[in-house]
């Protein structure tokens, strides 16, 4: 328009400095920039976001609502990191919370009376943990005997689950006590998780989040089996070359991922709803917004427990939009998704720089780009 | 074509830095219109940074780049083409899975938006009749061997305008033929004024196409030098245009080959004379009726079968393509077999088993195409160095890594072979291309295996090292084990191999012994000629 070109060039990946300061602006930008969708109803950006910051972090209480999202929001994220940084692509994490939703559940209708009490909530989280490893075996087995590929397995098994769930519910494990609605008989209080005093935080679960985030930490940098899951994810013809097995990496990834997603399933049923309820009510979205936590973590198993504080709060801020001014509650799926976009976006700059220039010679160019704008890094010799 | 005017370009004092190394200090460079400037030194010299400095992919620390006499500062590749600098990287850039002509429109900067592949074939017609490069657009770019590839990325460079061509080591991956046919394309692109930079590491073949060799040893300029005028037809080319050359030059000291190398490695190369130890009598490698398909379910291999024996080194000669690749892919368990078997030591090789099972039968593998398989560029050196090794100890017990054990075996490595790297712990691509192929030569080498299956071993690595490599491939074959070396350079094959089979449309076609053989004979062969009395039931068992 004004003479001006942008040019888009490849050059060397930039520091970890850079990768946080795109992951804060993505944050930020998205935060702002989806709330300005509300001025069209009549709201100033700026009331929006600190609403949603307040609703999210601006009491005890609220900082608790955060938590509760942040601890399925962690196990999901972490899950998915494991599986992306081995480059399989699961898009089923919120089958695989189904399913260790349902597990635990079964355990805790049909098996904790006649358990001792201590045993129920062990049984529960190791039933849910092995029905979303089991879960999510299923498509790796897919994949590494039949090719079929992930993203679609994945996803579709997502309909599966749901469609089980929603059996239940509606069928066999229909509460006698519910009055007609789609819920499961309560659940014994010997299987329901303790919680921090007048909060929905149940403890044990936090410790399994930050737990898991370390073991899985160690587990991809300390082991063989880690080693062998990075070199699939940087270079599956190095992993080939090196006589890696790309079935067994992947089974044992997929054990990991859909575990961790079992993991949160049950959390919500002992802790959050106390029966198995159906299947938009287990899980609101954690295994897709999982995808976004794994993602603004950068595919690190700490850097993830940040992220879902973030995106935990964003979905109590939006429930808080919801009250407060009758917004749908699908607007925070406007937030989460304007910050997906943006993080996706802001990758390019970690290896590209973006040029301005004038139509006029080199002298005159602008480069916006990590500081240090040593270029090349992917064609060198 | 006639753009850009090209008469000159002087780099001054440049300096470059990288963390904990000092890439290019204090370098100056120049060129002239019409001619050849050879750029040389070992592997992690410098050299590549320098022309990346050039072709603007990297912003110099300091110094001053002038061109045509004027300063000039290229901010992209793109800046760079625009003043009419071309660059072909070592590593290819080609999509494999289009044309050429697509290819080749992706490349240009003017190229039109709609059906940009129309353009192409008359400014390739323009292009084949100046320089004598010929192409065909519609060929798909997996169907060319490494050569053919080198040269679309050189017609890529010409269609867009380029009168400076910077060549990041071009005839690594040719066969004789085809360095012979670029040499000649190399003399009709001076003889019409574009200036070449030319860097390698074969001192024969610099020695004869340059009229000035700048040699960098360890990031600064050993200095600048004149080929010895041997003869009078090379500077023919050259003297068309300068009087201006000729002043240029007449300051440098003329050097041959040996003057070179010493400029070079800045100390007398040790001459090594291969002990040659005659092989042992037993079989130690037997292949049988091997079959295998290329990644088009073509097959490649067509029936082959041959024996090494204890502490022999088979070469394989052959114009590449001819089913090389899949026989060693075949053997180190990447591929496998429609039929056929393999004996190590009286084990059958389980050749469908994957490549660690063929590993832990104790094979070593270096692969033809490094940076795709032998490497991964954004892990750390030392994780690459167990990266075949890191299932079992000492480099892992009990499903745990130890970066100790890693850490030892990479100081290892880095201090036998000279690696030049700043830490064991930098990630694999700060390395310089020589320096990526002594990482993995050193890896595969390293457990004393039985039986080595080596494709193009000094690919890329300077003139020390490559003979370090070979007397390191000696070793193996002294130590009682097998050598299975496949190589495009007939010099290598020449000087390393006991015995050297010749491959052609997937089959052994001969197997000559080098001492009562020539390189005419092999290459007779090699073109598919039938050499009586070189049967290979003949040359075969010993
Ligand atoms: N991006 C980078 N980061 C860190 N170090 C680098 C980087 N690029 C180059 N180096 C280092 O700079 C030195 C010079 O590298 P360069 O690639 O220029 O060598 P070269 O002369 O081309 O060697 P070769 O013959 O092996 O290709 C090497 O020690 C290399 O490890
Ligand atoms: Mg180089």
């Amino acid at each position: 328009m004004f003479g001006f070109s942008v040019r888009i060039e490849r050059c060397q990946p930039a520091s970890t400095t850079l990768s946080i300061v795109i992951i804060l602006s993505a944050m930020t930008i998205g935060l702002f920039s989806a709330a300005a969708l509300f001025v069209f109803k009549g709201f100033s950006p700026l009331t929006i976001v600190s609403k949603i910051l307040t609703g999210a972090f601006g009491s005890r209480f609220a900082w608790m609502e955060t938590i509760a999202k942040a601890v399925p929001l962690g196990l999901v994220g972490i899950g998915l990191a494991v599986a992306f940084r081995g480059k399989f692509w699961n898009i089923g994490a919120e089958g695989q919370i189904l399913l260790g939703a349902v597990a635990a559940s079964g355990i805790a209708l049909f098996a904790a009376p006649h358990l001792p009490d201590k045993a129920v909530l062990p049984m529960m989280l190791t039933a849910g943990f092995a029905a979303g490893a089991i879960w999510g075996v299923i498509p790796a087995l897919l994949r590494t005997r039949f090719g079929v590929n992930e993203v679609v397995s994945t996803l579709m098994m997502n309909y599966v689950a749901a469609e089980l769930v929603q059996y239940l519910v509606y069928g066999p494990w229909k509460g006698a006590s519910q009055m007609g609605f789609p819920y499961s008989d309560e659940f014994v209080s010997s299987a329901v998780l303790p919680t921090f005093y007048g909060t929905r935080v149940a403890w044990p679960m936090l410790v399994i989040v930050i737990v898991a985030a370390f073991v899985t930490w160690f587990l991809i940098t300390c082991t063989r089996w880690g080693f062998e899951t990075r070199v699939i994810g940087e270079n599956p013809e190095a992993a080939r070359y090196a006589g890696i097995s790309h079935a067994r990496v992947t089974i044992i990834l997929m054990i990991i991922s859909g575990g961790l997603a079992g993991l949160a399933g049950v959390g919500e049923v002992s802790c959050i709803h106390q029966h198995l309820t159906t299947s938009a009510a287990i899980s609101s979205g954690y295994g897709n917004t999982g995808i976004i936590v794994a993602m603004l973590g950068r595919l690190h198993p700490i850097g993830v427990l940040p992220a879902a504080i973030f995106l935990g709060g964003l979905l109590v801020g939006g429930d808080v939009l919801q009250t407060s001014f009758g917004m749908p509650f699908a607007s925070v799926n406007l937030f989460t998704a304007v910050i997906l976009l943006l993080l996706i976006t802001g990758d390019v700059f970690l290896d590209h720089r973006f040029r301005i220039r004038r139509d006029c010679p080199a002298s005159s160019t602008a480069v916006i780009a990590p500081s240090d704008s040593t270029c090349g890094g992917k064609m060198r010799n | 074509m006639n753009r850009h005017v090209f008469d000159s370009l002087e780099m001054t004092g440049i300096r470059k830095s990288f963390p904990g190394v000092i890439a290019n200090d204090d370098i100056s460079f120049s060129i002239h219109s019409g001619e050849v400037v050879g750029l040389l030194g070992e592997n992690g010299a410098g050299k590549s940074t320098l022309m990346n400095i050039l072709y603007g992919l990297i912003q110099p620390d300091e110094g001053e780049i002038r061109l045509n006499q004027s300063p000039v500062n290229f901010a992209s590749p793109r800046d760079a083409r625009r003043h009419g600098i071309g660059m072909v990287h070592q590593h290819f850039m080609l999509i494999p899975t289009h044309t050429v002509a697509e290819n080749i429109a992706l490349s240009l900067d003017d190229a039109p938006f709609f059906d940009p592949v129309s353009v192409i074939n008359d400014r390739l017609d323009v292009c084949s009749r100046a320089y004598g490069i010929h192409v065909d657009p519609k060929a798909f770019v997996w169907q060319l061997s490494a050569g053919e590839r080198q040269r679309i990325e050189i017609v890529k460079a010409l269609l867009g305008n380029a009168r400076l061509l910077l060549l990041d080591e071009p005839t690594s991956v040719m066969t004789p033929d085809e360095i012979n046919e670029f040499i000649g394309v190399l003399r009709a692109m001076t003889a019409a004024g574009i200036g070449i930079v030319f860097i390698t590491h074969k001192l024969e073949e610099i020695l004869s196409v340059a009229s000035r060799i700048t040699v960098l040893r360890k990031g600064r300029l050993a200095g600048t030098v004149r080929p010895a005028s041997k003869d009078t037809n090379r500077s023919g080319d050259t003297a068309v245009h300068d009087g201006k050359n000729m002043e240029t030059s007449s300051g440098h000291d003329e050097v041959d080959k040996a003057a070179l190398a010493r400029l070079m490695v800045g100390r007398e190369l040790e001459q090594i004379i291969p002990g040659k130890s005659p092989p042992e009598d037993d079989i130690l490698f037997e292949v049988e009726n091997l079959t295998v398909m290329d990644d088009r379910g073509r097959t490649a291999v067509k029936n082959v079968g041959f024996t090494i024996r204890r502490g022999e080194i088979l070469g394989v000669a052959g114009v590449s393509g001819n089913g090389q690749r899949e026989l060693i892919e075949s053997l180190a368990g990447m591929r496998s077999p429609e039929s056929g078997t393999a004996r190590l030591a009286d084990r059958v090789l389980p050749l469908d088993a994957g490549a660690r099972a063929i590993f832990e039968s104790g094979v070593a593998h270096i692969p033809e195409e490094r940076m795709r398989f032998g490497t991964v560029a954004n892990m750390s050196i030392q994780e690459n160095i167990i990266l075949k090794a890191g299932h079992r100890a000492p480099f892992s017990r009990r499903g745990i890594i130890s970066f100790s054990a890693a850490a030892n075996r990479t100081t290892e490595i880095v201090n036998e072979y000279r690696v030049a790297a700043t830490s064991i712990v930098a990630p694999m691509k700060n390395l310089s291309g020589g320096n990526i192929q002594k990482v993995i030569v050193g890896r595969e080498l390293a457990d004393h295996p039985a039986l080595v299956l080596a494709a193009h071993p000094t690919y890329g690595v300077d003139i020390g090292a490559a003979e370090g490599i070979r007397s390191h491939l000696r070793e193996c074959r002294d130590a009682g084990g097998a050598v299975f070396l496949v190589s495009e350079e007939l010099e290598e094959l020449f000087e390393l191999a006991d015995r050297i089979a010749v491959m052609e449309s997937g089959r052994i076609v001969g197997i000559v012994d080098p001492r009562t053989s020539s390189f005419g004979e092999v290459g007779m062969m090699m073109a598919g000629a039938h050499i009586p009395g070189r049967a290979i039931s003949s040359g075969d068992k010993p």
